[in-house]
């Protein structure tokens, strides 16, 4: 156990040692390990906001097909009801149609009527007047009963 | 072991445990251990030196294995010295404390190495006294106690000025009264002079002890059959549990090395 100059030799390289550690080795690990502390943090951060975005829209979906359930049933309720309406507006219009061939082909008949009984009151005014005129050939003279002859022919 | 002498106890012991010197001037104290130095060197240069490598290639992404290594050894550094001193430590205090545990470690652990085979090792090279260990030589263990010491003085004085840390020489730990003027300074005096030597001649005995013993068995070994196979297999257990003294005193070297220089971080 003798002290000699290897103790200053030693001093000296521990303080080369010191300033290499201080210098080149600590400061690059922490800057990396710091970085890699943050990026962690944002990562856990990220992925906790993700998580909450993931609830929020899992909701919102719920509540988005929960309307188009909504709606769709609406729709069809909808549907139902005017199909029934329009059934319902296709009869009457079917029954106030047929009213109206039947007021026009009863009207038609009638005046079809009208006309057979005018044809066929010409027909007997005719006949009658033929008679007449057979029976009374000298005595009617036709232009002075002319219109004697015409007002016979429309009482008949 | 030394050729040409015939093989004693004491020339076993006094081989192993002398260094090899080289004068550099006139008087006893301008020698050096050139054993010392180069192994002190050596072990500095190459673990430092791996920590350099890695980190140098550092990535703040996933680490590899190697780089997780070191992290894990730097974070345990780093919250060792978090817990003791409150102040900017990645400025100073924390490198150093890396520095002093891994070199004191690495310096400490060439004990590892088995010191016969080391010897002839050594001699193929022309070297017949060399010793491996040199955290066994006081004068390493001196080193590095008394540049802490210095750093404390330093810091000592940078922190509260030169005439706050004579307030503190002078007026703590018993009171500001003048008449205990004297007890303080005495106090002082004996804390300032038992801290660097406390310091050094823990690892230093610890570690040269540790050397004696690997010795004692290796001469244990000499002696027979018997001696052989009670020599190797205590030589063994006492290597492992080497491994946690040389752990343990490098950590303590570490902590106190912390402790002093937070204290000098902080007024009474």
């Amino acid at each position: 156990m003798n002290i000699n100059f290897t103790l200053i030799s030693q001093a000296m390289a521990f303080a080369i040692f010191i300033w290499f550690t201080v210098r080149f080795v600590w400061p690059p690990l922490m800057r990396a390990i710091e970085n890699r502390q943050k990026t962690i943090a944002e990562g856990l951060a990220a992925g906790e906001r993700g998580k909450r975005e993931l609830e929020l829209a899992s909701q919102r979906s719920g509540d988005v097909v929960r309307e188009a359930k909504q709606r769709a049933s609406d729709i069809i309720t909808q549907a139902e009801k005017r199909a029934a309406e329009i059934v319902d507006e296709a009869k009457v219009a079917a029954r106030e149609e047929g009213d109206r061939i039947l007021v026009g082909a009863r009207a038609e008949v009638e005046q079809e009527v009208f006309r057979a009984k005018e044809i066929l009151r010409q027909q007997v005014a005719d006949l009658a007047l033929a008679g007449a005129t057979k029976i009374l050939r000298r005595e009617v003279d036709e232009k002075a009963h002319a219109e004697l002859l015409a007002s016979l022919k429309a009482e008949l | 072991m030394a050729s040409g002498t015939e093989l004693t106890p004491t020339s076993y012991m006094s081989h192993h445990l002398t260094n090899l010197t080289s004068s550099i001037g006139e008087g006893e104290f301008w020698t050096l251990h050139v054993d010392t130095l180069v192994m002190a060197a050596l072990t500095g240069i190459v673990s430092l030196g791996f920590l350099w490598w890695v980190v140098r290639g550092a990535t703040s992404g996933v680490p590899s294995k190697r780089q997780a290594f070191v992290e894990l050894a730097i974070e345990f550094i780093d919250n060792q010295v978090k817990s003791t001193f409150h102040g900017d430590r990645h400025a100073f205090v924390a490198p150093a404390a890396l520095t002093v545990f891994v070199w004191v470690f690495m310096m400490s652990a060439m004990d590892f190495l088995p010191i016969d085979i080391m010897a002839k090792v050594y001699g193929l090279v022309g070297l017949h006294t060399w010793r491996s260990v040199p955290t066994a030589d006081v004068n390493t263990t001196f080193a590095l106690a008394l540049s802490v010491w210095l750093l404390m003085i330093f810091f000592n004085m940078k922190v509260k000025g030169v005439g706050g840390w004579i307030h503190e020489l002078v007026c703590t730990p018993f009171g500001k009264n003048p008449l205990l003027w004297p007890v303080n300074i005495l106090f002082n005096l004996v804390e300032y002079i038992s801290k660097p030597l406390s310091h050094s001649l823990r690892l230093y005995g610890n570690i040269y002890a540790g050397e004696i013993i690997f010795l004692l068995l290796g001469m244990w070994a000499a002696t027979g059959l018997a001696g052989t196979f009670f020599g190797t297999l205590l030589n063994a257990g006492w290597a492992i549990f080497h491994i946690l003294i040389v752990t343990l005193q490098a950590f303590i070297f570490m902590m106190l090395t912390v402790v002093y220089l937070s204290m000098a971080h902080e007024s009474h």
